[in-house]
Order: structure tokens, then C-alpha cells, then sequence
């Protein structure tokens, strides 16, 4: 038998000369695992590309902090894959390249909703108190100081309430129908179009309205036009959710229900409806605060006003979103700047609200599926 | 001999016959409600179009290679979509392609990267992310976004400038541009790309994860072998629902892209427009004839979403079983 160089053998030819040999073991679990980077690796890089990056960014006099945060993402990348190729060999380090990706993906998301958030409570609190809330904009010059969102708060109220009052029950109705009832094309058909409605960009719907109520029927601006395009917007959604919520009931309770000599009707309203109302109440009030925030729509058919107008019917409204936008586009000074913050942070308090009450709700008596 | 009494029977008729009237008219209304929902679909694009041909009729030049946007013109109505059509492109595409691969980053993370405490919190705040409304994220985008933009936009100018494409030939301006605008719409489709993509993965079978690393792999070979290929349908459908949602965004673009008629490729210079701002920035001051006008633009960006969307549902629908809408 030819003895090769160790490197040289095969597998096989590796195997045999080890009797052969009597080679002492250690090195063959050496050939079994390759080396390994220790545990605080990955951290150790990522606080050292971190320094690096801002170092560098300070060093080279870049202004944006997003500069620095690139070349820190860049560094980490760069050197933890270096350095393990080094160490661990290529396919290790693919994979904690791999893995360095993922957490940098993690950050990269982390940080602008983080900067959103943080910036807009700091601009926000600055500008909201009582008389913020408690105040319309009348008779103040837009330019200057002071004013309130009294006014679009009551103008939201009632818009996305007329929506609700609109799309919620038919929403709730053609949901029970493709649960209850569906079969044959007319289900399949309303399926597909709920889904491609979902889609449906709000300044669509927000021309729709328009060219049908107030261009065709000669309606002029107010609340209630806002809200036919909202709960447009709105009704898809709540389709969608209450249709997984129905399809989550039991349908054992059905079936049971059935040999009592229930009729389907009343099934539905007193055993399936209330089984699932915890379901369909998230999903409509995920959906209201969706339609909370749609600015495109309202600022078309709405018109936006300075003073109070608590009558949806009846001449502009004003709202949130478009309070926003007109403080911010119409304005565009410091004073608009400010105004425009406050009620941002009053819409996002009031959208994450109604979000996390409708999570709540949903974990509180969602139906179990099953048993 | 027994029969039963003829008064329970007429009461047991009457019952039954209101039980059946009951249930035609419960069965009529959730009918009814459903083909509501079908009528309005139809009925906007039924009036988007009728609108559109009265303005289409006037037009003094092409719809689809115009540039310019000024159907209010007495002596020569000309308005057209190539700029709106071009700038919306360009944007989404500039969204998809940061917000695609950092979604994919994200929903691993969350389902198979993330220690089991920081995954459950983090996918709880991507999908409350979802509902921070757009023109929170406009008003972010101009006021804090735009001015920290400005020195990576220098930086791109010089260092990829050679591409063309990052070649800012307007020095020093503001970026209120599509490059920006890009970065906003990937930073807000972003959550619903995640929450979809997530699901997916996580629905990815065990035993072929397993499998992979009982072969040896590691867990990016894994990844790579068995939970891409396995959450792919889903992936592109999540896209295409992103993609659907950037196309249509309105109010964010409109706070911070400053718009004009000029058509290039410079993304980083000033410029273009998209559909949705198009209409939300002329309609206050546009005639009856400019609205019309405006609504053409509308049915053009309907068409597409509808496009888009029809297509990312059929890709879920094939592919159902992926998909958890069947759950």
C-alpha cells in the first residue's frame, strides 16, 4: 500500500490508513468540525462596524446620520462574512452573511417607524392641549398662531361614522352570504372583486363619487359625499375579515342547530352571528381606523372648513387627513407646520387606539377553531 | 288511531311557511348586498369611462404621449398621461426594489432568525405599522425625511453618478424627488409585504426544513433549498399587493415630489408625477372639462391596479394552499 500524504487521501483511502496508522484520534475530530467564531461574534462586529461607521461618517464630515448608518450596514456585512470565510470556511460564512442580512433588514425597518413615531409625538406634544382640541380654526388668521382641530375632529366623527353605518351592515351581509350561501359563479365572481376592491386606490373612489354624486345628481360638497367614498374603500375590508371570521365557526354548531328545526335564517343571526362577533367587530373596527386615515377621497368631496359644521349633510366639513394637508400645503409656515403635527399625533393616537382595542377584542373571544 | 290534531298541524304549516319566507328573505339580502358590491365596481368603471370620453373627445393631443398637463387651456386643450404614467412607474419601481428584499429579510426574521421574544412583539408592531395613515407618513417624508436625504443624494450623485440614472445634473436642490419618493412608499408598503410574506414562511412544512439540515445544510442553505421555493406564489403575491398599494398612493407622494412635466431618467433630479398626485394637486383648481380630464388619468390608474391586483389574487388562488386564505 502506497501511503499518500494525509491531504492527498480520499474519504475512503483516509479511513483505511487510519487502522493502518493508528493515527491518534484527536486529529480526525479535527477533520469532523471545522473551527468556529465564538459566540459574541456577531455582536463584536456589529458594535465595531457601528464605531467604524460613525467614525468615519464624523471623520468625513457627513451631515446625514442615514450616511453613516449605510456604511456601518456595509462594514458589518463586509466584515462578518471576511472574517468567517477566514475562520469557518465559505459555506459558514454564506450563512452568516445570510444571517447578517436578515438582521440588518430588521434594523433597517426598525429605524425609520421608529424616527416616525418618536418624531412625530416630539412635534406633536409640543402643539396639543386643551385648547388644541377644544378650539375650531375660525377667525384665526391661518398664518399665524393658535387655532384648534375641534372642528375636523367632529367632521372625522361623523364622516367615518355615516361610513361605518353604510358599509358595515352590507359588508356583513355579502360576507354571510359567500359563508352561508356562496356557491356558483355569482359567489366566485364577488369574491374576486372584493379582493381586487380591496386594491382600489382612494383617489379613485374618490373620483367615482364624485362624477356619480355630485357631477351626475348635482349633490355639492359635504360629509356625507366623503363618506360614500370611505365606505367604498371600507367595504371590501370588512367583507374580508368577517368572511375568515364566519368561516372559523364550528360547523357542528350549525349542524346542531339545523336538528333542533332552526331555520337558516335564524341559525345565522342567533348561533353563527354571535359566535363570530368578536371576529367581525376587529375586522370593523380595523377597517374604521383604516378609512380614519384616507386624506385622498376626503379632500376632494369634502372641501375642508375653518368652522365648526356638525351637519355631515349639509356644506363643507372639515376632517383630520385634509386638516393635515391644507395646514401643511396651503400654509406651509411654521405655525401650519405646528398645527399640522398636533393633529397628526391626535390621529395616530386615536388610529392606534381603535387598533389595539380591535386586537384585544379579538384575542379576548375569538372563535376557536375546532375543537 | 292516531292523527294528530288539525291545529297543531296548521300551526306547524304556518311556522314552516315562515321559516321559508324568513329564509327567502334573509337569502335575498345577503344576495343582494353582494351584487351591490359587484354593481359599484362596475358603476366606477362605468363612470370613470363616461367621464373620460367626454374629455378625450376635446383632447388636441395624444392621451398617451402627451406630456404636458393642461386640458384648461381655452385656445388649445392638451393633456396626457406619459409623464403621470412614467413617474408612477419609476417610483413603484423604486419602492419594490428596497422594500421587496428588506420584507423578505423582515419575514424571516420574524419566522425563522429572531429569538422566539423579540419575533412575536416585532410582527405585532410591523402589522400596527400598517395602519399609521399616509399622510403621517407625507408629512414625515417632507419635514424629516427630504433634509436627511439631502447628503445621500449628493453622495449617489458622486459616487453613481456614472449610471446614469443617479446622475443628478440639477446640483443641490432639495430631493423632492422620485428617489425619495421611492424610499417613503418602500418605508409604507413595507408592512403588508412583511405580514403576507411572513405568513407564507410560516406555513413552510417542517419536515422539509428539517430534511434540509439532516442533509448537512446550514440554515441559510435551508432557507435557501427548502423556505424560498416553498414561500415563492406568496412572495410575488405579496409584492404585487405592495406594488398596488405604491401605484395608488396619493397624499404621501403628493406632500413631498415636486412635480413638473419633464420626463427623464435623472431620478434624483427633480421632476415628473404621478397618477394619484396628479389628480389630488389639480383638482382643486381644474373646470368641469379639466376634472373630466382628470378622471381619464383616474381610469388609467384604475385599469392598472386592477391589473396589478387581479393578478397577484389569481397567482394566491392558484397556489391556495399556500396562501393561509383558506385557513
Amino acid at each position: 500500500m502506497v501511503l499518500l500524504h494525509p491531504d492527498e487521501r480520499s474519504e475512503e483511502g483516509r479511513m483505511s490508513t487510519v487502522t493502518v496508522d493508528s493515527r491518534p484520534a484527536p486529529q480526525l475530530s479535527r477533520n469532523l468540525t471545522n473551527a468556529r467564531l465564538p459566540k459574541w461574534a456577531p455582536a463584536g462586529v456589529a458594535v465595531l462596524s457601528v464605531a467604524l461607521g460613525a467614525a468615519i461618517g464624523a471623520g468625513g464630515g457627513l451631515k446625514s446620520h442615514l450616511q453613516w448608518g449605510l456604511i456601518a450596514a456595509v462594514l458589518f456585512l463586509v466584515i462578518s462574512y471576511g472574517v468567517s470565510a477566514k475562520v469557518e470556511g465559505r459555506r459558514q460564512a454564506k450563512d452568516r452573511l445570510a444571517t447578517s442580512v436578515v438582521w440588518v433588514a430588521f434594523v433597517a425597518a426598525v429605524l425609520p417607524l421608529a424616527s416616525l413615531t418618536i418624531y412625530t409625538v416630539q412635534q406633536g406634544a409640543k402643539v396639543v392641549d386643551g385648547n388644541f382640541l377644544s378650539h375650531s380654526m375660525r377667525n384665526i388668521i391661518p398664518s399665524g398662531p393658535g387655532g384648534g382641530i375641534y372642528h375636523a375632529i367632529i367632521g372625522t366623527l361623523e364622516q367615518v361614522g355615516l361610513a361605518t353605518a353604510m358599509a358595515a351592515p352590507i359588508g356583513l351581509l355579502t360576507a354571510v352570504y359567500l359563508v352561508e350561501y356562496g356557491r356558483g359563479r355569482l359567489a366566485k365572481a364577488v369574491t374576486f372583486f372584493v379582493d381586487v376592491m380591496t386594491g382600489v386606490p382612494s383617489i379613485v373612489a374618490g373620483l367615482f363619487v364624485l362624477s356619480v354624486w355630485n357631477l351626475a345628481l348635482g349633490f355639492q360638497y359635504s360629509g356625507f359625499s366623503g363618506s360614500l367614498a370611505l365606505a367604498i374603500l371600507m367595504l371590501p375590508v370588512v367583507v374580508r375579515s368577517t368572511e375568515e371570521m364566519l368561516k372559523l365557526v364550528p360547523n357542528e354548531l350549525r349542524e346542531a342547530s339545523y336538528a333542533l328545526g332552526v331555520p337558516k335564517w335564524k341559525t345565522i343571526l342567533q348561533i353563527v352571528i354571535p359566535t363570530a362577533i368578536g371576529g367581525i367587530t376587529t375586522g370593523v373596527m380595523l377597517a374604521v381606523a383604516r378609512i380614519t386615515g384616507e386624506t385622498a377621497p376626503v379632500m376632494m368631496l369634502v372641501f375642508g372648513a375653518d368652522a365648526i359644521n356638525t351637519d355631515p349633510f349639509n356644506g363643507p366639513q372639515a376632517n383630520l387627513p385634509l386638516f393635515i394637508w391644507q395646514q401643511y400645503a396651503n400654509v406651509n409656515n411654521d405655525f401650519g407646520y405646528a398645527r399640522a403635527w398636533g393633529a397628526a399625533l391626535v390621529l395616530i393616537v386615536f388610529v392606534m387606539g381603535l387598533n389595539l382595542i380591535a386586537r384585544g377584542i379579538a384575542r379576548w373571544r375569538s372563535p376557536k377553531a375546532g375543537h | 288511531m292516531t292523527s294528530s290534531p288539525p291545529t297543531a298541524t296548521r300551526g306547524r304549516d304556518r311556522r314552516r311557511s315562515d321559516s321559508r319566507r324568513g329564509d327567502a328573505v334573509f337569502f335575498n339580502l345577503s344576495r343582494g348586498a353582494g351584487i351591490l358590491l359587484l354593481v359599484v365596481m362596475a358603476a366606477i368603471a362605468g363612470f370613470l369611462a363616461w367621464r373620460s370620453g367626454l374629455a378625450l373627445g376635446k383632447n388636441q393631443g395624444n392621451f398617451l404621449t402627451t406630456f404636458e398637463w393642461d386640458p384648461d387651456n381655452i385656445t388649445k386643450p392638451v393633456f396626457g398621461v406619459a409623464v403621470l404614467a412614467f413617474g408612477t412607474v419609476v417610483s413603484a419601481v423604486i419602492a419594490m426594489a428596497i422594500a421587496v428584499p428588506v420584507a423578505i429579510g423582515i419575514a424571516l426574521f420574524i419566522s425563522h432568525y429572531a429569538p422566539k421574544k423579540i419575533a412575536q412583539p416585532f410582527a405585532y408592531l410591523v402589522d400596527l405599522l400598517a395602519a399609521v395613515p399616509s399622510i403621517v407618513y407625507g408629512l414625515w417624508g417632507v419635514l424629516w425625511l427630504v433634509p436627511h436625504m439631502a447628503g445621500l443624494t449628493s453622495w449617489m450623485d458622486t459616487y453613481l453618478g456614472w449610471t446614469y440614472v443617479f446622475d443628478q445634473t440639477q446640483a443641490g436642490v432639495t430631493p423632492r424627488n422620485l428617489f425619495t419618493v421611492g424610499v417613503l412608499l418602500a418605508i409604507m408598503i413595507l408592512p403588508i409585504i412583511t405580514a403576507v410574506t411572513r405568513e407564507v414562511f410560516r406555513q413552510v412544512p417542517r419536515t422539509h426544513e428539517e430534511a434540509a439540515l439532516a442533509l448537512g445544510a446550514t440554515r441559510w442553505e435551508m432557507v435557501r433549498t427548502a423556505v424560498i421555493p416553498f414561500g415563492k406564489p406568496g412572495i410575488i403575491s405579496a409584492s404585487m399587493l405592495g406594488l398596488g398599494r405604491a401605484l395608488g398612493e396619493t397624499v404621501a407622494v403628493a406632500t413631498v415630489l415636486s412635480p413638473n412635466s419633464k420626463l427623464s431618467l435623472h431620478v434624483l433630479d427633480l421632476g415628473s408625477g404621478t397618477f394619484a398626485q396628479n389628480i389630488a394637486l389639480k383638482f382643486g383648481e381644474a373646470s368641469s372639462f379639466g376634472r373630466d380630464a382628470l378622471m381619464a388619468s383616474g381610469l388609467v390608474l384604475f385599469v392598472i391596479t386592477l391589473l396589478v391586483n387581479g393578478a397577484a389574487r389569481l397567482i394566491i388562488a392558484r397556489r391556495k394552499e399556500y396562501s393561509g386564505a383558506n385557513a
